[in-house]
């Protein structure tokens, strides 16, 4: 039921703040409305059921176990939002003068050098407002600086056939060509492909490390090499940082830039579209084209960079330095880690991921790089599942529903057929992980004695199976009215 | 039939049949469809458009992916089927009627290198095992 049809004319909800009334005087006749708009008329308690109703038919990391791989769905601590929701960080204005925000600028510098200091990079901008963001960001500084060189010729981008479809979106956003360098039998690079790729029209390989097949890239050094003998630069997706945080920096592995995703790694929260956060980190070399604003200090005072100080940068994203409540949650989760906090991230995701694909793999299921050791996250294939019993990984994912598991990444990478990307992430305990080991073995029982019950599944759900086709073909998403 | 014997295929899972006036029609295999899932979206080239073997020239979507459709010869785009980009699950009831355009090859030799029926047919074994 929306919202619209719980409305009956006259009803009303007291306000939650005194109404502030603008003058309207300035504004020209024709921008000012002449009919009310179409809200819903509702009762505060009308408005209160009608949302906590859809929070309660949802799933969250706050009410279920939700291994969604490539997407750390890691517990978002509460205290994260202590600082956040200060009202002196939530009242002040964007763009309010530096001088009054010594507070909420000496957290983001702060936040901006930790950034700096676990990833091994040269600068950081937090100016990217998501991840995809950063990608555009990051390119477009690799195009920036091979233009500053009159390197204009520069013109591809190489992608593994295994990354992220943003990797190449994004490379094309930027007028670049993609071209796809293949992947081994055990998740690798394919390094013969990137050598006949490699050229004189190489701008830069963008690359997952660990990778989205879940494993780590044995020959990053190599792969550095190749690229930077060839004139290439390196750009570092840091979907999987999760993986590596505080053991391994991709400054050290010879990233030339990198993007953060703040709503992974950093536990800020996912979800309801945002706000996100995608930082970009640089070397040296590619330091004058960070967007802005940079936030610089600590020498005096606070104050964020504009153009005039950083003439050759690619410019900025958006009106003001990110989302400043989300920059926030990320600095507190980082001081309440510590550099120790960080290790542990790294070592228990890891831990998790690898417990989870052994006890998977003993009760019966096909792990899709079964010579890897996981990362962060693993590759389960149902490809004979499906061959035997029709049961498709799909059909998996949904019976997981009915168990009260948010299901994992489906179809994705598309290298590996009917695979479930599985990323338990470290704030699960070991019960979890067992119970969801359980359900998985159900299920692959229910799939061989009773496979329609698991290809119509869920059962159990506010809603049953949803027609994806339908939902592609007919986009219908906006309330028309009655 | 999943792989017909009078049909030339690509690795990239295109079909391409020859016609009597020398040009080809393109459309994607049983193979292709059953991987990509239920199709919810054709792209198909403009005619008129010149496309060099291997060049991306349409885009299929599915519930599961986005796939580039890649020119299988060298050549002139001289016809789109309007009918699968209107009809998009035809391409899954029947992907050897639902063709997505034809091509007037600029190089006939072209043709030779593609894979025949039996090639194809390994290669796609191959994929799901």
């Amino acid at each position: 039921m929306l919202i619209f049809e719980r409305s009956r004319p006259g009803r009303r909800s007291a306000a939650q703040s005194p109404a502030a009334r603008a003058a309207t005087g300035e504004i020209p006749q024709r921008h000012l409305r002449t009919r009310p708009p179409r809200l819903p008329e509702v009762s505060e308690l009308d408005v209160v059921r009608h949302y906590t109703g859809l929070s309660q038919k949802n799933y969250s990391i706050d009410t279920h176990f939700y291994p969604l791989g490539s997407c750390t769905m890691k517990y978002n601590p509460r205290a994260c939002n202590a600082a956040a929701l200060l009202p002196q960080f939530t009242d002040r204005h964007p763009a309010a003068p530096d001088d009054t925000g010594q507070g909420f600028l000496a957290c983001v510098h702060e936040l901006q050098e930790m950034l700096r200091e676990v990833t091994g990079m040269a600068q950081v901008s937090l100016a990217p407002m998501a991840g995809a963001q950063g990608e555009f960001a990051g390119v477009a500084m690799i195009r920036a600086y091979h233009d500053s060189r009159g390197d204009t010729q520069r013109r591809e981008i190489l992608v593994p056939d295994a990354a992220h479809g943003t990797n190449p979106a994004s490379a094309v956003m930027c007028g670049y060509s993609v071209r796809e360098i293949a992947t081994d039998a055990d998740g690798n690079v394919e390094l013969a492909a990137l050598r006949a790729a490699v050229g004189p029209r190489t701008a830069g390989l963008m690359l997952t490390n660990p990778s989205t097949l879940g494993v780590f890239e044995h020959s990053i050094l190599e792969i550095e090499r190749i690229v930077h003998e060839a004139g290439g630069l390196l750009y570092y997706d840091g979907a999987n940082l999760n993986a590596i945080l505080g053991m391994v920096k991709p400054g050290d592995m010879g990233f030339d830039v990198i993007h953060i995703n703040l709503h992974k790694t950093f536990s800020t929260p996912h979800g309801g579209g945002g706000p996100g956060a995608g930082p970009v980190g640089v070397n040296a070399k590619l330091a004058p084209f960070l967007p802005l604003p940079l936030v610089a200090g600590p020498d005096g005072e606070y104050r964020l960079l504009a153009e005039a100080d950083r003439p050759l940068s690619i410019g900025r994203l958006g009106a003001h330095l990110g989302n400043g409540g989300v920059l926030l949650r990320a600095y507190v989760y980082m001081r309440m880690l510590g550099a120790d906090g960080m290790r542990r991230v790294a070592e228990f995701s890891t831990l998790n991921a690898n417990y989870l694909m052994v006890e998977l793999q003993r009760a019966g299921f096909e792990v899709a790089f079964p010579r890897r050791r996981a990362s962060h996250e693993f590759i389960l294939t149902l490809r004979r599942l499906k061959e035997e019993t029709g049961v498709a990984a799909m059909d998996v994912a949904k019976r997981l529903l009915d168990k009260g598991f948010h299901a994992p990444t489906a179809y994705f990478p598309l290298l590996v057929p009917e695979c479930l990307l599985i990323e338990p992430t470290e704030t699960e305990s070991k019960q979890t992980l067992d119970a969801f080991v359980i359900a998985m073995k159900e299920i692959l029982r229910e799939a061989r004695e009773n496979p329609a019950l698991v290809k119509s599944a869920p059962h159990e759900t506010p809603v049953r199976r949803l027609d994806d086709v339908k939902a592609a073909r007919e986009l219908n998403l906006a309330w028309s009215g009655r | 039939m999943t792989t017909p014997q009078n049909l030339k295929y690509t690795k990239s899972h295109e079909w391409v049949r020859t016609e009597a006036d020398g040009t080809v029609t393109v459309g994607i295999t049983f193979h292709a469809q059953e991987q990509l899932g239920d199709v919810v979206f054709v792209q198909n080239p403009q005619p008129g458009r010149k496309v060099k073997q291997g060049e991306e020239c349409a885009v299929i979507e599915s519930v599961k992916a986005a796939a580039d459709i890649y020119a299988p010869v060298t050549g002139e785009v001289i016809a789109a089927n309007h009918d699968v980009a209107d009809h998009p699950e035809r391409v899954n009831q029947d992907p050897y009627a639902a063709w997505m355009f034809r091509i007037r090859p600029g190089d006939p030799t072209e043709l030779a290198g593609l894979l025949d029926a039996a090639a194809y047919q390994q290669l796609a074994e191959s994929e799901k095992h």
